[in-house]
């Protein structure tokens, strides 16, 4: 015995009902993309202001890790959209399993990005008036560079350093680079958050088996809130860690 | 239509069963999922910020009666008419109309039980509580000294008062905005009733589905813009710091990119109401039904591209500054569109004062002067004189005030016997009216001149010679008062003694004036069949309107001659 959709009073037919929770699941994602055009258009400003500082700063971060993050991420996109598959095909036992994996994924991904925060924490990186871009190529030892040598680092902060101006301009415009890495990556790691949840409830409606072909708008809509806020990563990614790789 | 009253003759009944019977107890009330009880809930506390807002509007009038200041320290001064304006701006204006009457009246008007999302509804007004509450302990603990704008690096560096609370509160409000607009575009689109086409919506709704579209595609930007001033200021984060190679002035483009559309969010719903008002009053369709449309939706799009006409003193680029001061240009012709439309349906029909009437004729008269003035700021040259004078704080006191405000009162008395089923004493109601007109305009006409000889916005003190037009101004925001405290009284009076109203006291054309007074909670009995044109008097024989055809209670008649 399970319960399907059951049709709340203000509707007329299941159809509108669902019509009316997806279009109202694509407006939400419109206003988290203006959400999101906030601190997009403050970041775009800002590098184009200070290119060598943000390259600096994006060399800073963990290209491996990033990287890795990305493919977990992607892969739980892919998961989603199974379970969202058989969903609509009617794979009850399937959904719970793909939904598993999905909130897995996620969990992972969160999990690296603490690991990634701690490694900024040590590195001096938190905005803050503990800030110090040269901290690492002053304290080799208690850094480990993922992806490449000190040489390289040390090199950059002084080619940097001296096209900013000096070591005080380089240190406040890699700390506004770092105020955007913040806030950029924390908004999306709470929406992270938040997507963990709505799986962990998806997870125990379908394990009554309560989503199939005639049902599914709740595995649908939750889906598209997950495949969203890959996509702001999918944007992230390049942005923060890449554009300036080459120098490297 | 079992439920109703007839239309004709003798005295109304309230029906048996309304939404305000359905169930008792304060659960009834604090769960509700029902759109109506949610307006009243939105009109209880939207009321209470409208107070607070007052009582320091009150002060700064008080204050600037003498031109060394009567009242307050300079910094006291500073926190009024900042938390003025963030009450009025944030948790008055902006939900007024939408929340309250919007919430009523849109699902009835489309002919649905409820909004797309009632449980999201309820929602939205405990976020606005939330939010409220955040702001209200601002207000209390230190105050709030930023002006209502935020400007960094004052609010993110400088300032001592609570500005970390406000901008919480704010960031919290913001996403019932976000949620009413969410919930009134899906409504629209997907709840309509069989024959409620697009072009037979109300304008009322027409110009809610604009105002929905701002909300969503705004409020999500200042809710970002402040939640990166919140983290600079508490974590020293250097999104807008100067000394971080942040920009101060990035916070006001994105600010304005909010904060002008904004100014739609509180218009365009007032517009609406307007709308309704006018053809009812003048017993004629409205003149230019899809233009009023239109004009609806051009407002709220070319109100997202005119934002950076707030900074033309902040040295913006030339190019950019002409390219805004056109576009703000730009935006007054969809404007002009709706008060022309307005005033041609005044032309030749039969107009009676009824006192929504009233305050549609004075919203049309402020409105056209607030609009005006507002074309003397978007001209490059003009602006830097009247630029941050009293003659910016008189343009956007007719705007919202005049405008936003008559239309909120207005549309409050329009469908005060449907929110009530109960009249208001028309006598008061009028002389309200006309003393609430005489006293805004006496408070803030004054202003326009004050503005142009100079006088400073946000100062608390003035040179001698500006007294006579400040205690003027004074002497005429306490008449306004009376003419807010009036409505208040005697419409509170009203709810338990006023002539019980029937369906369709005016009558009006819309949907909503088809179902009881006060109506039940699924609001029709059976889902209605609309086949009529919107505003239409002549093919409508129930409204019992004389010349027109043999009524044939309880059931429509199809529109003839116009298929």
């Amino acid at each position: 015995m399970h319960r399907t959709g059951e049709l709340y009073g203000q509707y007329k037919t299941l159809d509108q009902q669902k019509e009316t929770a997806t279009l109202g699941m694509w407006i939400f994602l419109v206003t988290e993309i203006l959400f999101f055009g906030g601190l997009f258009l403050t970041y775009a400003i800002n590098r184009h202001e200070f290119p060598t500082a943000f390259g600096v700063g994006g060399n800073m971060l963990s290209l491996p890790l990033g990287f890795a993050n990305t493919i977990v991420l992607i892969a739980s996109s892919f998961t989603m959209a199974m379970s969202v598959w058989s969903a609509q095909t009617s794979n009850k036992k399937l959904v719970p399993i793909f939904l598993i994996l999905t909130l897995v994924l996620g969990t992972v991904f969160l999990g690296v990005k603490v690991v990634e925060y701690k490694q900024k924490f040590d590195h001096h990186l938190i905005p803050g008036h503990g800030f110090d871009i040269t901290y690492c190529s002053k304290n080799p030892a208690a850094c480990q560079l993922e992806g490449k040598d000190l040489a390289d680092e040390i090199k950059e902060i002084k080619e940097g350093v001296e096209a900013e101006g000096g070591v005080v301009a380089l240190n406040a415009h890699a700390q506004l680079y770092f105020s955007l890495y913040f806030g950029m990556t924390g908004l999306h790691a709470l929406h992270m958050i938040v997507g963990a949840g709505l799986l962990l409830w998806l997870i125990l409606e379908s394990r009554k088996g309560r989503f199939d072909a005639n049902y599914n708008t709740p595995v649908e809509n939750i889906g598209l809130y997950w495949h969203f806020v890959d996509i702001v990563w999918i944007f992230l990614f390049p942005l923060l860690y890449l554009i300036n790789r080459h120098l490297a | 239509m079992s439920g109703t009253t007839t239309q004709s003759g003798g005295e109304h009944q309230l029906p048996r069963e309304h939404y305000l019977n359905a169930t008792y107890g304060i659960r009834s009330w604090l769960l509700t999922t029902d759109h109506k009880r949610i307006a009243l809930l939105y009109l209880a506390s939207v009321t209470f910020f409208f107070f607070v807002g007052g009582i320091f509007a009150t002060l700064i009038r008080i204050h600037l009666l003498t031109p060394n200041g009567l009242l307050v320290t300079p910094e006291t001064y500073n926190k009024l008419f900042t938390m003025h304006g963030v009450a009025m701006v944030f948790f008055f204006l902006i939900p007024s109309i939408p929340a309250i009457l919007g919430n009523f009246l849109i699902p009835i008007m489309i002919g649905a039980k409820d909004l797309a999302f009632p449980k999201i509804n309820l929602l939205s007004w405990y976020i606005y509580i939330v939010g409220g509450c955040f702001v209200l302990y601002s207000f209390g603990t230190g105050g709030l000294d930023t002006g209502w704008t935020f400007y960094t690096p004052l609010s993110s560096i400088y300032s001592n008062s609570a500005v970390t609370p406000a901008v919480i509160g704010i960031f919290i409000n913001g996403f019932s905005s976000i949620l009413t607009g969410l919930n009134f575009l899906v409504t629209v689109h997907t709840m309509r009733a069989p024959g409620m086409t697009w072009f037979r919506l109300p304008l009322f709704v027409w110009a809610h589905y604009a105002t929905s579209l701002i909300m969503i595609l705004g409020t999500p930007v200042i809710a970002i813009t402040l939640l990166l001033a919140g983290l600079e200021r508490m974590f020293h984060f250097g999104f807008f710091n100067p000394a971080y190679g942040g920009d101060p002035i990035l916070f006001q483009h994105l600010f304005w990119f909010y904060s002008h559309p904004a100014v739609y969010i509180m218009i365009l719903p007032a517009m609406g109401v307007i709308s309704e008002i006018i053809p009812t009053f003048v017993r004629k369709p409205i003149f230019g039904y899809s233009f009023i449309a239109a004009s609806s939706i051009g407002i709220a799009v070319i109100g997202f591209i005119v934002w950076a006409h707030h900074m033309f003193v902040t040295g913006e680029a030339t190019y950019a500054a002409i390219a805004f001061s056109f576009l703000s240009y730009l935006v007054a012709i969809p404007s002009a569109v709706k008060v022309f439309n307005w005033t041609s349906t005044l032309y030749k029909g039969s107009v009676s004062y009824d006192t929504p009437m009233l305050y549609a004729l004075g919203f049309i008269g402020l409105f056209t002067i607030g609009g005006l003035t507002g074309l003397f700021l978007a001209c490059l040259g003009l602006d830097i004189h009247l630029h941050d004078t009293y003659f910016v704080i008189a343009h956007f006191h007719y705007i919202m005030v005049g405008g936003a405000v008559m239309g909120y009162v207005g549309g409050l008395h329009f469908w005060w016997p449907k929110i009530t089923g109960r009249l208001y004493p028309e006598f008061l109601a009028r002389a309200a009216a006309v003393i609430l007109f005489i006293g805004f305009n006496l408070t803030f006409f004054p202003q326009f001149v004050l503005g142009g000889l100079g006088m400073p916005r946000r100062y608390h003190n003035y040179p001698p010679e500006f007294q006579v037009l400040n205690v003027m101004s004074t002497a005429g925001a306490s008449i306004l008062a009376l003419g807010y405290l009036l409505p208040m009284l005697y419409l509170t009076w009203s709810m338990r003694y006023g002539k019980i109203a029937g369906p369709n006291p005016w009558p009006a054309t819309g949907l909503e004036w088809k179902t009881a007074s006060p109506p039940i909670t699924e609001n029709f009995h059976e889902t209605p069949e609309v086949d009529w044109e919107p505003y239409d008097f002549v093919h409508r024989p129930d409204l019992g309107l004389s010349g027109s055809k043999p009524k044939l209670p309880g059931k429509l008649s199809p529109a003839h001659g116009d298929d």
